[in-house]
């Protein structure tokens, strides 16, 4: 076929003088192979950026032109500029969401990728019923995130909650676990810690699997213990994981907002307790969107959540390159 | 490791962090048969399945759906959704009368329902309620009254004998001729039954006071917010923190999952009661409790405590037929039989006066006479207006009572920052 296509110089020489009969066809058929061996690819991969453009792109760019509107329910007011984020910069009730976000962000991240550090290393190892026991530790991703809430909104219930029920036994005060920030942080970071350290856990322990076994070996050879082989070999190669784990979890921490919704109580559930003590930011963006009804105001609050997340991955990325 | 891996983690970064803000709509459908589908959108119990079937029948070729949802704080903002995209409210719509004031501002988008003949149903409904769903100049009519929230107070039996209380409800409501002598009775049962509330959250008494406290709260007639300058507000609340600080409150937010399973559990005592909450009452604390919940007078005198109208909205396709079953669903043989089902005690003078309701005794509270008992308070209640953003105002100072119980601001603080929410949501 490529010969035949392609003549080799030798037998083009050969025909010198007059025009090959099939050279404007061999011709056209190369134009296209080349067109489509340069396009293709781009062709491959468009159903995925046609559909960002249209549900990513699109709703942010247009997100971002609601928020310089005074915009209600009946549709586009006047153009107002940056009147919405100057009024959000003096927004009390706002920050107060970006404080309690961040909050349960580094309460429900930190314990979290570090049990699944454990764990993963505990996976490592050869256990019976090792395929069962990994398998067994992504079961809670497949629990229902609204399950989850309704669960554990009773064992952290005031009066007949578990976890107050075992403080009673050690003589510890009943807990309003609603009342006070740290604690209603505290309830919501063991939800999401529950739900997503299984799934960290296998993430690493893909990677530590990756890991040349010798490195082990020599170690083991030089006098180095299981701790230090897991700091020293383990943790610095599974690093791209840990990187994209902290940045997808600092992603979902940031959007916090089902597990915050159903530990919340009653018809106006959405303002996170009585002085606002565990509402996030999102919550925050969909009491102003869509309880309130100000458009303008809740992109506003969903364009900062962006930049918010973005700050944040830029400097996780940063910290966790240099800390090579 | 050069630096694509890092790009493209920088770029996942971006990708992933992108906030996608959205909302749904649904629609509606009529079956291809040429049958109409007439749908009917509530929250809480309305009680009307059994009137859906009566019309089904007596209207060949009219169907009907009701679709509920729960809580009027879900259902607020849906209705507000349906009615400015002008898509899935369907074709009759439950207005309740604290969000009432905010449609009756854009009266544009419901049908005038004296273009389907609502005036010569006009003497089915009690003057002020037939007022309150009209314009000022009285051109139009959005809503039709369905029922009034009549005041009682539910009380546990076996609570009340357990405390050394009465528990008949002529003596029980003899107790309390005023809310000072509620909260009296209130602390000789705490000083008693130390473990049980003496009612389910503060916020719930304070609004029953409230309702009784004049003819306007958070707005003057004109809708200018006057929270701050209506001393009757502050009053009731000063009385309110007066409950909290003799720790009658069980602390319990109603319209929780432990609120809902306080009924059962008798994890406080009484809860003020408008008619319409006796069917939450009777579905949560379930069959085994029966007997168990009684209802008496209300303290102070009677008042009313929510209501709510049915509007047909502009976007219906089926405007005739809808004003009909609206009609129907409101007349004075509708707000009956939705008063024998669920307790909505009507808004319909000559339903009031039915010997059907004025006798009608609920086997589950005891065979109280609930016709007789949210007959009187209904005969003494004045009509409240309430403005634009009542429901949420309401919802911010009950945040801020809340916040007094769990001890978590000195009272006048939690005044200043419901005075300072309300003002702010208003602006």
């Amino acid at each position: 076929m490529v010969t035949d296509l392609r003549p080799s110089p030798a037998t083009s020489t050969a025909a010198a003088g007059s025009t090959p009969p099939r050279q404007p066809r061999s011709g056209w058929r190369d134009r296209i192979s080349r067109v489509e061996v340069r396009w293709s690819p781009y062709l491959f991969i468009a159903p995925f950026f046609v559909i960002f453009a249209v549900f990513g792109l699109f709703p942010l760019i247009y997100t971002a032109w609601v928020s310089l509107h005074d915009w209600d329910i009946t549709g586009a007011g006047a153009f107002v500029g940056f009147d919405n984020y100057v009024a959000l910069f003096g927004d009390p009730d706002f920050w107060n969401s970006v404080f309690n976000t961040l909050g349960m962000l580094v309460l429900a991240t930190v314990p979290q990728l570090l049990m699944a550090l454990v764990l993963a290393s505990l996976l490592n190892q050869k256990l019976r019923g090792v395929t069962f026991l990994r398998m067994g530790v992504l079961l809670p991703i497949v629990t229902s995130v609204a399950a989850v809430g309704i669960v554990f909104s009773q064992i952290f219930d005031r009066d007949a909650g578990m976890v107050n029920g075992l403080l009673g036994l050690v003589n510890v005060d009943a807990v309003d676990w609603r009342a006070d920030k740290w604690s209603s942080w505290t309830a919501i970071a063991t939800m999401v810690n529950w739900r997503w350290t299984g799934y960290n856990a296998l993430i690493y322990l893909a990677a530590m699997q990756a890991i040349p076994k010798d490195l082990y070996e020599a170690a083991t050879v030089d006098g180095a213990g299981k701790v230090r082989q897991f700091w020293s070999i383990t943790v610095p190669n599974i690093r791209p994981a840990i990187v994209f784990t902290v940045i997808m979890s600092t992603i979902a921490g940031m959007q916090l907002f089902t597990e915050p919704l159903i530990f919340g109580q009653g018809g106006f559930a959405i303002s996170g307790g009585s002085l606002r003590q565990f509402q996030t930011v999102s919550m925050y963006m969909f009491e102003k969107a869509f309880r309130d009804f100000d458009y303008g105001y809740g992109s506003a609050v969903a364009w900062m959540i962006f930049l918010l997340i973005t700050v944040l991955g830029v400097v996780n990325f940063l910290i966790t390159r240099r800390s090579r | 490791m050069g630096v694509r891996p890092r790009r493209a983690l920088l770029a996942t970064t971006l990708l992933g962090s992108l906030v996608v803000v959205s909302a749904c709509g649904g629609g509606t459908a009529d079956s291809a048969s040429g049958d109409v589908t007439l749908i009917v959108k509530t929250f809480s119990q309305f009680g009307y399945d059994e009137l859906y079937r009566e019309y089904e029948a007596s209207h060949p070729g009219i169907k009907i759906k009701e679709e509920n949802i729960g809580k009027l704080g879900d259902y607020t903002p849906k209705l507000q959704q349906w009615l400015a995209t002008g898509k899935g409210a369907g074709d009759v719509v439950a207005i309740e009368e604290g969000i009432l004031s905010q449609f009756m501002a854009k009266p544009d988008q419901f049908v005038n329902l004296l273009d389907h003949g609502a005036k010569d149903v006009s003497a089915n409904f009690l003057p002020w309620k037939w007022q309150q769903a009209s314009t000022s100049d009285g051109s139009k009519v959005i809503g039709l009254g369905t029922d009034v929230g009549a005041q009682g107070m539910c009380y546990r039996k076996d609570l009340f004998e357990a405390a050394g209380l009465p528990t008949d409800r002529e003596e029980v409501g003899e107790l309390w001729p005023t809310w000072d002598k509620y909260l009296e009775t209130g602390k000789t049962f705490k000083s008693k039954k130390p473990d049980v509330g003496f009612y389910d959250s503060t916020g719930s008494v304070y609004l029953n006071m409230l309702m009784q406290s004049g003819d306007h709260t958070y707005y003057d007639a004109t809708n200018k917010l006057v929270i701050d300058s209506n001393a009757a507000v502050r009053t009731t609340w000063n009385k309110s923190v007066e409950m909290v600080k003799a720790g009658l409150s069980a602390g319990i937010e109603q319209w929780s999952p432990q609120w809902n399973a306080g009924f059962k559990n008798g994890t406080f005592a009484t809860i003020p009661c408008p008619s319409w909450m006796l069917g939450t009452i009777e579905k949560q604390a379930g069959p085994e409790n029966k007997g168990k919940w009684d209802v008496t007078r209300v303290p102070g005198d009677g008042a009313v405590r929510g209501g709510s109208f049915l509007a047909v909205p502009t976007q219906s396709t089926h405007q005739k037929e809808a004003a009909e079953l609206a009609k129907f669903l409101t007349s004075a043989k509708g707000q009956t039989a939705a008063f024998k089902a669920k307790n909505n005690f009507p808004s319909s003078p000559q339903a009031i006066d039915d010997p059907v309701v004025q006798d009608f005794k609920n086997p589950y509270f005891n065979d109280a006479p609930v016709g007789r008992i949210f007959g009187e308070s209904v005969k003494a209640l004045k009509p409240v207006y309430l403005g634009p953003d009542n429901n949420a105002i309401g919802d911010r100072v009950g945040n801020a009572l809340l916040a007094v119980e769990q001890g978590k601001l000195q009272p006048d603080e939690a005044w200043a920052k419901a005075v300072d929410d309300a003002k702010r949501l208003a602006k």
